[in-house]
């Protein structure tokens, strides 16, 4: 809480017109933390923008979110207690990993299913074809077999023209 | 005068496109060759007035009409030239009569260069060229008509987005569309094959120059765009996973995936159903990508059905055009012949794998980009996809991709030797161990996987080049004969080779970039030094600069490395007064394959300014990977045996001779 307070009281010094991606102080002491701080920045979602985590976002609101996770983070919080944090404060939307729930359940098993089904289909052609092949020679019509039996037999039925 | 020329030529290149749709197709059916030829005078006719028609715009642009719309909202007097004329296509109508220009380009090289093809081949591909033609002409006269004029022209006009005056703009849009609607011949080739109920191996080998041409410029464009991104935005990123940029990747993917099976198709005559289904899709994925970035729906949902005219007519021409030929292709894909059978493990085998896994990944990127759109439109629910998710479900597909890379090219047609051809890798192999245990005892920090990476990039790397070694039987034979050889092999297969290994290149980049980049945020001072990655870096001074429509605020930095000085850098931040925008213009200085990437944040009161410093080591390899893929390509193009528009003789005489 202390340094989250020397933050506010430096934001409040420099007074910065607007803010940009990850300012310097912003950055935690313990290269540790920090580090963890900026993984989780880049998994959420700068809910202003367009597709921009907090981490690369110049918005004011990347950067209260950047500010808030590194308050949990310094209060001790886990990851996935910073996560839980953000997304009971401001719904899904702000993970840019949506979790696996039953409203992302085909978004998640698309990419599996397409990679198994197209695997199975090419397995059941590839078992089916060479069955298949064969088959031009079975299905000869009744004259043809007739033919093919007197060639067999070595006499030749003289060709009718 | 002249915006109504433009207009006037966008009307005939319509009423063109409407002959152009209809009269060769009952030249086919009535067998009529006069009625057939329409389909070639019509197209090259189109091309001349919808050339006009950009020329037009173009001339507007330069001449800073300002009484024309269009100039006015996206131009400036005191814009340099090359962005006057480059900011013709920066906005969304001239981005639109682009995009039907070069579809006109297209259609009007088959028509010079398609003399090879059968008549009714060529009659029904220009067709359907129109069909797609005529829809956007439509589109661009009734809802983004370019030429309107102000009743009371301004003396001055808005000036382009800052962001766009760049010289990327001059180069990125284009090549992104000459792929992108390059793909149509494809397609229209596809339905032409679908609508004549033939297809066969030759269908294929014309076929495959055109998908080669989309592609290499496609892959070009990208590359390009993710260049632009890295040096325009400031923070050095080089792919966001933005729904902009997969639109561009989706049918980078299919394309991909449809050169492979191409081949098979035009070699072994196999995957004939599959490869029509695919030149239909990864057109539907360029019309869908035109859609998303055209229709306003990727910033929000609501921004789409506040102004939906745009949106719903290019969302009624995707659905026209990808149901109905997809409803085609159901009914008639049947009567398609299936033919070459091959064992599973041949060079088939190894092609069809390729598709499934690009096939998977582009399904990937696909519900990763409409997934949040499709389930706020039903349930109104929000959620985001974004890198985390991509990099989480792309990298289980690419890795075994690219170890199966190398295999394929080893690999004899219909039944291939595994065992072989894994012998003949056991040198790629061995480098590429060695390549682990440098980058594992090189590296400092980073993941522990990223060393395998590299293994990885480097196998595929190698793997090309034992493919070539291979092939002219270095080590086997004496030098001299294999430099023979060397000279004698197809282009093609150096074509294989090169884009097999830019592939390697380009993931050897990325891994080096992302996990062993460093930086520096801070807060310097004029005469403040840091030292970063080995090199010191030194504020000396900041100054104020004006430029032609914006002025700027620029830091000179000197760099050193061991004490000795080496280059200035000097980053600055533009503002542009016409729209009192601002845009920060990094500064990068190569060093071998590495770059030094330094941007600027605000100013403090205390007269220090934010300052972001960046090394990136082997960066440039993200990149050259793409220009290696798309001169593979374009080796490949030049193969005699592939060469568009050999006329007929040579082609019979050449005609039982595969191409790679």
């Amino acid at each position: 809480m202390r340094r989250l307070l020397a933050i506010l009281c430096m934001f409040a010094a420099i007074g910065l017109s607007a803010a940009h991606a990850v300012l310097p102080d912003e950055v935690m002491s313990d290269p540790a933390k920090e580090a963890r701080a900026r993984n989780l920045s880049r998994e959420l979602r700068c809910m202003v923008c367009q597709n921009q985590s907090i981490d690369d976002s110049e918005a004011p609101l990347a950067r209260d979110l950047r500010l808030l996770v590194r308050e949990r983070i310094a209060a001790g919080d886990s990851d996935s207690q910073v996560i839980d944090f953000l997304v009971a404060r401001y719904g899904e939307f702000v993970l840019l990993k949506p979790r696996f729930e039953p409203q992302t359940l085909l978004l998640w098993l698309v990419p599996p299913l397409v990679f198994l089904g197209g695997g199975l289909a090419l397995w059941m052609n590839a078992r089916r074809r060479p069955k298949a092949a064969p088959q031009p020679n079975a299905s000869l019509t009744a004259e043809e077999e007739a033919r093919l039996a007197a060639l067999m037999s070595g006499e030749a039925p003289a060709e009718k023209s | 005068m002249i915006a109504e020329a433009g207009h006037y030529a966008l009307v005939l290149a319509l009423g063109l496109a409407l002959i152009q749709s209809t009269v060769p197709l009952l030249g086919a059916r009535w067998r009529d060759p006069a009625l057939m030829n329409v389909a070639r005078s019509t197209a090259l006719a189109q091309l001349l007035f919808a050339g006009l028609a950009f020329a037009a715009l173009v001339t507007l642009h330069v001449t800073s009409d300002f009484s024309v719309l269009n100039v006015y909202e996206n131009s400036h007097s005191a814009k340099p030239l090359l962005y006057k004329i480059t900011g013709v296509w920066g906005s969304h109508e001239g981005s639109m009569l682009l995009w039907v220009s070069i579809l006109a380009l297209f259609g009007g090289l088959v028509a010079a260069f398609g003399n090879n093809l059968p008549l009714s081949l060529r009659a029904h591909v220009l067709a359907v060229q129109a069909w797609i033609a005529g829809a956007f002409y439509l589109f661009i006269l009734t809802t983004s008509n370019p030429f309107l004029r102000i009743p009371n022209p301004p003396m001055e006009g808005r000036d382009l987005n800052p962001v766009l005056q760049d010289i990327g703009l001059a180069l990125h849009p284009p090549m992104l569309y000459l792929g992108y609607v390059g793909f149509s011949i494809s397609f229209s080739f596809a339905i032409a094959a679908l609508l004549e109920g033939r297809i066969d191996a030759a269908w294929a080998r014309w076929v495959r120059p055109w998908t080669l041409v989309a592609w290499i410029f496609l892959t070009l464009g990208i590359a390009m765009g993710s260049y632009w991104a890295y040096y325009e935005l400031g923070w050095g990123g080089w792919w966001f996973w933005d729904p902009v940029e997969n639109a561009s990747l989706m049918p980078w993917l299919a394309g991909t995936a449809l050169l492979h099976s191409a081949l098979v198709m035009e070699k072994r005559n196999a995957l004939k159903v599959w490869t029509i289904l695919l030149s239909i899709l990864t057109f539907s994925l360029s019309l869908l990508g035109t859609f998303l970035v055209r229709s306003g729906v990727l910033t929000s949902v609501h921004a789409f059905a506040t102004d939906p005219t745009r949106g719903v007519f290019i969302l009624l021409i995707l659905c026209i055009f990808i149901g109905g030929s997809l409803t085609l292709f159901a009914g008639r894909a049947s009567s398609l012949k299936q033919g070459g059978l091959f064992a599973p493990i041949s060079r088939e085998g190894a092609l069809v794998l390729n598709n499934l896994f690009l096939t998977t990944a582009c399904a990937t990127v696909f519900v990763g980009t409409l997934y949040p759109l499709a389930l706020e439109v039903l349930t109104g629910d929000k959620i985001s996809v974004g890198a985390p998710f991509f990099n989480l479900t792309f990298a289980p597909l690419f890795v075994p991709l690219m170890i199966a890379v190398p295999f394929g090219p080893m690999l004899a047609w219909k039944r291939g030797d595994l065992f072989g051809a894994m012998q003949r890798l056991m040198a790629a192999g061995i480098v590429a161990v060695l390549g682990v245990a440098f980058a594992w005892a090189w590296a400092r920090g980073g993941s522990a996987l990223a060393p395998l990476a590299i293994g990885l990039a480097v196998f595929v790397i190698a793997g090309a080049a034992s493919d070539i070694a291979e092939r002219i039987g270095l080590f086997r034979v004496p030098l001299a004969n294999a430099v023979r050889r060397a000279r004698g092999l197809p282009r093609s297969a150096w074509g294989t080779a090169f884009a097999h290994a830019g592939i390697g290149i380009a993931l050897m980049g990325i891994v080096c970039e992302t996990t062993w980049n460093s930086e520096y945020i801070g807060t310097m001072k004029p005469h403040d030094s840091i030292p970063l990655a080995g090199y010191q870096f030194t504020l000396d001074g900041l100054t104020q600069r004006q430029g032609p429509n914006y002025h700027e605020l620029a830091a000179v930095f000197s760099v050193a490395a061991n004490g000795r000085p080496l280059s200035l850098m000097a980053p600055s931040k533009r503002n542009f007064t016409t729209r009192g925008m601002s845009t920060t213009e990094a500064a990068l200085l190569s060093r071998g394959l590495s770059q030094l990437y330094i941007s600027l944040g605000d100013t403090t009161p205390d007269g220090g300014i934010v300052v972001r410093i960046y090394h990136k080591p082997l960066v440039l390899l993200i990149w050259f990977g793409p220009v290696l893929m798309a001169l593979g390509g374009l080796l490949s193009l030049s193969d005699r045996r592939l060469r568009v528009g050999v006329p007929k003789p040579a082609k019979a005489l050449r005609g039982l001779q595969p191409a790679e």
